[in-house]
């Protein structure tokens, strides 16, 4: 076991990690000793190629597959240098005060959030796309909803350089995406954090982290640790823990606190989302262009819609059955729509995360009939826009048969159905994880304080999507950044009290 | 692409063979019916779209490619209970009938084993060059330069 020491040991370099990272490198200064463990590889520029199975073994957990517990969903979350901001499609908006508001955080109050969502939103140059640079796909999802009286918003995205690949869940090949990898994580490198990738952190102990440094493999992408392959132990004033939804509970699980912290792990929710798809008389500009630009806030109705984009075999996967119908659709690629259905889930008790036997994270999550309904809702709606945008014929997850045509389009309510929604059927998957280490007001209902302070172990810290009590509403990046800018700033003034 | 089994394979003990050679053909006949145009592949594309879902399960659990073996079993022999033929010399009618009613079970990990199997049939073809060029697929780092 190689010793090392530092002052500050962040877990995960994502918009919670990378944020804490950039705050706390003024501390650099002053002689102390940041540094950012981070799981995944930093990949060079070249390696960006947008080919689909290659970018998702290098940048994401599972390739992007990581399975609930009943295998019933998949949940895609980076796992690189950067982490899942290398792999979003850069929308960034501000969390409605009503969240907060229901979140009931002592201390945390929207237009603190809101102030710091701003700030984050500037520094990464975050703006509305010129109309010259809308594909097909976005402007009918906005003519489909105009077309049936609802107003699409278009998406501020934290852009510099688009050109319009397409390929920003597969990670920019054109290093126009400002994530943490592009904007946080450099500068704190500049002023003097260390940041070791290919580094997973094992094991939490008192003021110390076990961690394991792995060569990178051969044929495998990315740029080789800083650090020599191997087991270290490394002993820190603070540690703050950033890994993720999934990964934040699951370290703080397996190093021994769900005794002292019973609310560890549960509150877990993700947006479960679907893919549609919708087959148009000609060929439409799907594949080129930024893929997310406008959404639909249904949040009064439990739901949000986005447009989306995705790669051959994503897409084949999430359309739902095989065989003649469904390669048909796949041959009109270059004709199809498609729509990103979001639900907005609430945190309930059997959604959690846990740990096996190996100290593996497990994510256990059940479709409540209320989060069902609320996608045979969105799917509804989503329809009518299709139709409304002059599609032939839609393909909902949550209809038997899935294909409706155009004839049939009076009877969207009708064929569209909660009991059409069979989980292990139909493919559901989710991006926006969170909760684990939720925020509150003691160890009973909650992991932390308002800042990120785990209760009762004052050296320790959470600073990720794992904080929040319960569903955010909307796309997690900004506020993610706006809690861990928080947690940062109650570290550095509570280090000099830590020994 | 990466070398086999390059992803996360320090995660689990790694098999010692690969998943599909005992049960090749009986996969090659689920395959067809799940994307029937990979009927039309010469023998090195099978061999990439195999060589795809190898790599992916050589990333999953043992138990897990276990599984995966088993349930291509049971599907090519059930078959034999209803049609009094193995999956393979179904008609292309009958196999889709007999796949779909296993995707609509009413027993959950029946659902989600057809739903792994089509997911990493469709992961082979699809994640293949030109699987993505068959249907279409454009997209380039270019982006609109590549199109204006």
């Amino acid at each position: 076991m190689i010793e090392r020491r530092c002052d500050v040991a962040i877990v995960g370099s994502g918009a919670g990690g990378g944020t804490v990272a950039a705050s706390l490198a003024p501390l650099c200064r002053e002689g102390l000793k940041v540094l950012v463990l981070e799981q995944g590889a930093k990949l060079e520029e070249h390696e960006y190629t947008g080919r689909e199975l290659e970018m998702a073994d290098a940048l994401y957990e599972d390739a992007g597959g990581f399975l609930t517990a009943d295998g019933t969903m998949t949940l895609a979350f980076g796992r690189a240098y950067g982490g899942s901001t290398v792999v979003y499609t850069g929308t960034s908006l501000i969390v409605p005060e009503r969240v907060i508001r229901t979140w009931d955080v002592p201390g945390l109050d929207h237009a603190d959030v809101d102030r710091r969502c701003r700030k984050y939103a500037e520094e990464n140059n975050v703006h509305l796309l010129g109309p010259e640079l809308l594909n097909d796909n976005n402007r009918l999802f906005v003519e489909g909803c105009r077309g049936i009286g609802l107003l699409a918003e278009q998406f501020p995205l934290n852009i510099r350089g688009c050109h319009g690949s397409s390929l920003c869940n597969l990670g920019c090949p054109n290093a126009a995406k400002m994530g943490t990898h592009r904007v946080q994580l450099p500068a704190a490198e500049r002023a003097g954090v260390e940041v070791v990738t290919r580094a997973e952190v094992l094991r939490l102990e008192e003021r110390a982290l076990q961690v394991r440094v792995s060569a990178k493999p051969a044929g495998g992408k990315g740029l080789p640790s800083a650090w020599e392959p191997g087991d270290y132990r490394i002993a820190a004033r603070a540690v703050v823990v950033a890994g993720s939804a999934v990964g934040s509970p699951a370290l703080l699980l397996r190093s021994g606190y769900g005794a002292q912290l019973p609310r560890l792990g549960h509150g877990f929710t993700c947006h479960p989302a679907h893919i549609l798809v919708a087959e148009h008389e000609r060929p439409i500009t799907n594949d080129v262009g930024h893929p997310k630009s406008f959404y639909l806030d249904r949040a009064d109705e439990g739901y949000v819609l986005e447009t989306c984009m995705y790669f051959p075999f994503t897409t084949a996967k999430n359309l739902t059955g095989f065989g003649p119908p469904h390669s048909a659709l796949m041959r009109s690629f270059s004709k199809l729509q498609m729509i990103l259905v979001l639900a907005l889930d609430e945190a309930r008790p059997e959604n959690r995360v846990s740990v096996d036997a190996g100290g593996r994270p497990v994510v256990h999550y059940t479709f409540t009939p209320e989060t069902i309904e609320r996608m045979v809702r969105a799917t509804r709606t989503s329809a009518r826009i299709f139709f409304a945008a002059g599609a032939l014929r839609v393909h909902a997850p949550s209809a038997d048969p899935p294909l409706i045509e155009r004839k049939d389009m009076a009877r969207v309510d009708e064929l569209i159905a909660a009991r059409h929604f069979l989980p292990g059927k139909v493919s559901v998957s989710a991006a926006h994880l969170m909760g684990g280490c939720a925020m509150g007001r003691t160890s009973a209902d909650s992991v932390t304080d308002g800042w990120g302070r785990v209760h009762g172990v004052p050296w320790l810290r959470v600073a990720d999507a794992s904080l929040f009590p319960d569903s955010l509403e909307i796309n997690p990046y900004l506020t993610v950044m706006a809690v861990a800018d928080r947690a940062a700033e109650a570290l550095r003034a509570d280090l000099g009290s830590l020994p | 692409m990466l070398a086999p089994g390059a992803r996360a394979a320090h995660l689990w003990p790694v098999m010692s063979e690969p998943v599909l050679p005992p049960v090749r053909a009986q996969f090659r006949a689920l395959a067809s019916t799940i994307v029937p145009e990979t009927a039309a592949l010469s023998e090195p594309g099978w061999a990439e779209l195999e060589r795809i879902v190898e790599d992916a399960l050589a990333a999953r659990p043992p138990k897990m490619q276990r599984q995966l073996r088993l349930l291509i079993r049971v599907l090519d022999l059930l078959p034999l209970v209803r049609y009094g033929r193995r999956f393979g010399r179904l008609q292309p009618a009958q196999a889709l009938r007999f796949l779909s009613a296993f995707q609509d079970a009413p027993v959950l990990l029946l659902r989600r084993g057809v739903w792994g199997l089509r997911t990493l049939v469709f992961m082979g073809y699809y994640a293949r060059a030109e699987g993505a060029a068959a249907i279409g697929y454009r997209a380039d780092a270019r982006g609109w330069g590549a199109r204006r």
